[in-house]
């Protein structure tokens, strides 16, 4: 079976400018992969690409086998730009059936009703877009990209203009498309945001991959430090499985230990690290 | 597609520049009818030079007629121009047009499904005050013209045009420099129509020459004159003369070439757009 979304040496230039420079990225079945990078690495050219909205200069992405922008490929997944806006005229229900009838989805009224719950507007079903905040509209945004239950969603800094009782609610809701096997392309500025919900973390930084992998791979080991009587010990270089090593010889020493705790790593440093 | 084309349809019905041209079409239509009652009353027992024979009724319908067409002309170009300028780049800006794309419709059709939406809406508008401004002629004159059907549809296609033209910019120009070039390229088109008529008076075959040139280049206009001509095309002697140098435009057969070329040039223009949509960044 395929990967839902396959980049291979992706490549696009705007003039003289490289956007992206051989950009290989794989989204597994039911895996929710966070896209991290400063603004201006090639993030948000990534996803566009995938959706079929840019063409990419060189290389290939693949959405469920088919090449992306092609019917078939857009008929496979579900889109939330980073900047958009609706028909402010629509109800958030007018605008769910335009995207039902335009991907040709059978949900009908259910559907519609469900994924407004989802995304915790069901009591704003006749509401028009215009008397809706800038959060209901990005709320509305994800449920628009779930009509016809797509196998996989690009989601592009869904929630850079929600609060943090907004953010939850997105956070929940990835980690219920998570449970229903949703493939999810998550690019987003919020590194705790990234840490908290994805499996496969990939970072960019100047239109190139500079580290890629589990956020727990991804996170180094930074040493061990152990509380006792005569005060805290750091060990620099010692790894969890040298924790019961250095216990015994520090109680076999007479001290007493109070703590141990393992050094990381967090997201934030690793970041930091690999961007520029 | 249809699901496309009610969406430009209801998003057209909802823009503020409908409501504007709403209420300047009442204000014309208004003034129209006063002006049209005026013009059959004063021109009741006028006679040509030399105590030719005119029909009086004819001149005042025709003229006035004319004058209501060159004004519906103006403002459905004003309206196509308006309702198709930002359908592209300037959505595609917004970030209106992304959420649709990326769905399974497919660019051309998209963009085809959008113009039909402008585009009707436009020919219905004009085809609506078409028929108006020939309701009052009745009741101000009981004056109809020689042909009432096809000058309506020539004047509409005239708009339709027009419309593609927007259309074609929009994707290429923002909304702004898009609506500002293609008023300025139908008045184009209107200027050369009166230069042509310039010509035609003065007997200078070059300005009648770069007035047909232009047709070919912009053929709006060679449907709305081919649409007054229409209007007294039975019309003979000292009357159709007097016609013939109409207030904005004389009215001239355009001929069977132009109006097939009219139908190939609006087939051109949307296949250049849809071409460049189709390989657009977004």
């Amino acid at each position: 079976m395929p990967p839902v979304l396959a980049a291979n040496a992706v490549e696009k230039r705007y003039g003289r400018v490289n956007a992206l420079s051989g950009v290989d990225l794989e989204v597994e079945e039911g895996q929710l992969v966070g896209l991290l990078g400063p603004n201006g690495a090639g993030k948000s050219t990534l996803v566009k690409i995938a959706c079929g909205l840019v063409r990419p200069s060189g290389g290939s992405v693949e959405i469920c086998g088919a090449a992306a922008g092609s019917p078939g490929a857009r008929r496979t997944l579900g889109y939330l730009a980073e900047l958009f806006r609706f028909p402010s005229w629509m109800s958030a229900d007018e605008l769910l059936t335009l995207h039902q009838r335009l991907a040709g989805s059978p949900g009908g009224p259910a559907e519609r009703a469900e994924l407004l719950e989802l995304v915790g507007l069901a009591h704003a079903r006749k509401t028009r877009i215009a008397a809706m905040s800038k959060g209901m509209q990005q709320r509305l945004g994800i449920a628009q990209a779930l009509v016809g239950s797509p196998r996989l969603l690009l989601l592009d800094e869904p929630t850079s203009a929600l609060d943090p009782a907004g953010r939850r609610v997105v956070r929940g809701l990835l980690e219920e498309l998570r449970r229903r096997g949703t493939s999810v392309l998550l690019n987003s500025h919020l590194l705790s945001e990234i840490e908290l919900v994805c499996d496969h973390v990939v970072i960019v930084d100047h239109g190139r991959v500079v580290a890629a992998g589990t956020p727990d791979a991804l996170r180094r080991q930074g040493g061990v430090e152990i509380e006792t009587a005569s005060g805290t010990r750091r060990f620099e270089d010692a790894r969890r499985s040298d924790v019961p090593r250095l216990v015994r010889e520090l109680v076999g020493a007479g001290e007493q230990i109070y703590g141990v705790r393992i050094l990381a790593s967090s997201l934030e440093d690793v970041y930091l690290e690999v961007v520029d | 597609m249809t699901t496309i084309v009610l969406y430009g349809l209801r998003e057209s019905l909802r823009r503020k520049m409908f409501a504007v041209v709403l209420v300047l079409t009442l204000f014309f239509l208004g003034l129209y009818s006063w002006g049209a009652h005026e013009a059959f009353k004063d021109t009741r027992n006028f006679v040509g030079p030399g105590q030719q024979r005119l029909n009086s009724e004819d001149l005042a319908g025709a003229i006035v007629f004319g004058l209501a067409m060159f004004a519906t002309l103006f403002l459905g170009a004003m309206l196509s121009v308006f309702l198709t300028l930002n359908v592209v780049r300037g959505d595609a800006e917004a970030g209106l047009l992304q959420p649709l794309v990326v769905r399974p419709i497919g660019r051309t059709q998209l963009l085809l499904a959008r113009f039909i939406g402008a585009a009707g809406v436009c020919a219905a508008y004009v085809l609506l005050v078409y028929f108006i401004s020939l309701g009052v002629m009745r009741w101000a004159g009981g004056w109809s013209p020689d042909r009432i059907i096809s000058p309506g549809i020539e004047l509409a296609a005239a708009v339709v045009v027009v419309s593609a033209i927007a259309l074609a910019g929009s994707v290429f120009l923002s909304p702004i420099a898009n609506g500002i070039g293609t008023l300025m390229i139908f008045g184009a088109g209107l200027m050369a129509g009166l230069l042509g008529e310039i010509g035609h008076a003065i007997n200078s075959q070059k300005l009648q020459h770069i007035s047909r040139i232009a047709w070919w280049v912009l053929p709006f206009d060679a449907l709305y004159e081919d649409a007054l001509h229409r209007l007294t095309i039975d019309t003979t002697g000292f009357a159709k003369v007097v016609l013939e140098l109409g207030p904005f435009g004389g009215s001239h057969r355009a001929g069977t070439p132009l109006l097939v070329w009219s139908a190939v040039f609006l087939a051109l223009v949307l296949a250049a757009a849809v071409a460049a949509f189709s390989v657009r960044d977004l």
